[in-house]
């Protein structure tokens, strides 16, 4: 007979409960779950992702939004979209969620370093990339420039707005935001993400994209990367969403053609996933 | 200012890029600097195209008036782009408001005399269509995908 602790697939599928320090509304449908490991140790690279267990409810695959050796806590950005988010929503304080992970490649910050730096995110999308903008700073002379943009639809939907000012007065990173809508009393921009990166300085040649948004954004800004800038997809980096279950590639519900987000992704360079942006459907 | 300075601001801007030096010298000759402080109108929506804009330095609000809401700024412009293409056709009127969002300097061009000059040398206003329907055709496709309205879907 088997017992449980045998087959390692069975240790991953086993959510360990973390303790809700705190629920941070961030905007009107967004919120960030401040969580207590229970050995007070949890480690991980930018740009991995958890399975977020709402007990009773379900899981669903969250990206990590805080830094990889700043708080002892961990930090989870969720947008309400469906049952589960709404019950993870709804956690108070010493309330507890379950964990397993963290999963998925990460952001490519070893094989970037030298380099430029172009970090864009579109709305909740700037979530997996702020643990990569926190080593960036944590570990500044390792890149050369450093560039963040953000796009989203309103002045009143600015995620981590606060942080991203206080980037905006450094020297030692750019930082632009831009809007999709917005009424006189905004001085900032208004347009498309990808008008952006007309106005800030890197070498094509030598830089590595960071993009993550909806998929739409992240296709539109890695195709005006290319040709209006000519980088290679191999430096193009976005990270993908899909309907993750298992989160260990077993069961095959993240696929994409020929790839398992969970696993082979959920960070990708360009290269490997661009063609099937064109295949409807897929 | 004298031509050879506005000869060298011409050279500088991407715009211009790869025209010969006698078309850069009839563009520069119906072109002046104009500065604005910050919040001040550079032309109204509805009124009278006479010029077109390059903004040298700061940045630019395209605003609609729209009647449940004051002022509604469909995108913005800065440093290096073109600003209106009003005064290109008949009636020669502005589809919306330029209002700049700081201190900002613009390069204009006398829209009569520009289109008297690319009428003169179709060569060059050839040219300089290619370039104007470029912007534009840039400007539609974003435009389209603020319509998209991608971040009320983000994941």
């Amino acid at each position: 007979m088997a017992t449980l602790t045998e087959p390692a697939v069975i240790d991953q599928m086993t959510p360990i409960p973390f303790k809700v320090r705190s629920v941070r509304e961030e905007l009107s449908h967004t919120f960030t779950l401040e969580l207590e490991p229970p050995n007070g140790d949890f480690k991980f690279k930018p740009g991995q992702f958890t399975m977020l267990y709402a007990f009773g409810i379900g899981e669903v695959p969250i990206s990590i939004s805080s830094s990889t050796t700043r708080e002892a806590t961990l930090l989870q950005t969720i947008r309400r979209t469906g049952a589960v988010t709404h019950a993870l929503g709804r956690l108070k304080s010493g309330d507890f969620v379950g964990i397993r992970g963290p999963y998925g490649t990460p952001w490519p910050m070893e094989q970037a370093k030298g380099r430029d730096l172009l970090i864009i995110g579109g709305g909740i999308g700037l979530a997996p990339l702020r643990p990569a903008i926190y080593h960036a700073l944590e570990n500044r002379d390792d890149y050369e420039r450093v560039v963040v943009l953000y796009g989203t639809r309103t002045p009143d939907d600015i995620l981590f707005e606060t942080e991203l000012r206080r980037w905006g007065d450094r020297t030692d990173i750019t930082t632009l935001i831009t809007v999709d809508a917005a009424d006189r009393g905004w001085y900032g921009a208004v347009g498309v993400v990808t008008r952006l990166i007309g106005r800030v300085g890197f070498d094509p040649a030598n830089t590595t994209a960071m993009v993550c948004g909806p998929e739409i954004m992240m296709t539109v800004t890695a195709e005006r990367l290319m040709e209006g800038y000519a980088m290679a997809p191999e430096n193009i980096y976005i990270t993908m969403e899909r309907n993750m279950k298992c989160g260990i590639g077993v069961c095959g519900h993240c696929q994409f053609g020929s790839k398992f987000i969970c696993t082979d992704g959920a960070v990708f360079p360009y290269a490997e996933v661009g063609s099937l942006f064109q295949i409807k459907g897929v | 200012m004298t031509e050879d300075t506005l000869m060298r601001i011409l050279g500088e801007q991407s715009f211009f890029k790869g025209l010969r030096p006698e078309q850069m010298v009839v563009l520069a000759s119906v072109a002046s600097e104009v500065e604005y402080g910050g919040g001040q109108e550079i032309f109204e929506e509805g009124g009278h195209a006479d010029a077109a804009y390059l903004i040298l330095e700061g940045g630019v609000a395209l605003e609609l008036h729209v009647s449940h809401r004051a002022h509604h700024i469909v995108q913005t412009l800065h440093e290096s782009e073109v600003l209106g293409w009003g005064w290109l056709f008949p009636p020669h009127r502005w589809s919306f408001s330029a209002r700049t969002l700081e201190p900002t300097k613009v390069l204009r061009f006398d829209a009569i005399q520009l289109r008297g000059a690319w009428e003169a040398d179709c060569e060059l206003g050839y040219e300089m269509m290619k370039r104007f329907a470029q912007v534009m055709t840039s400007r539609l496709a974003a435009t389209r995908l603020q319509l998209v309205d991608f971040y009320g879907n983000t994941h």
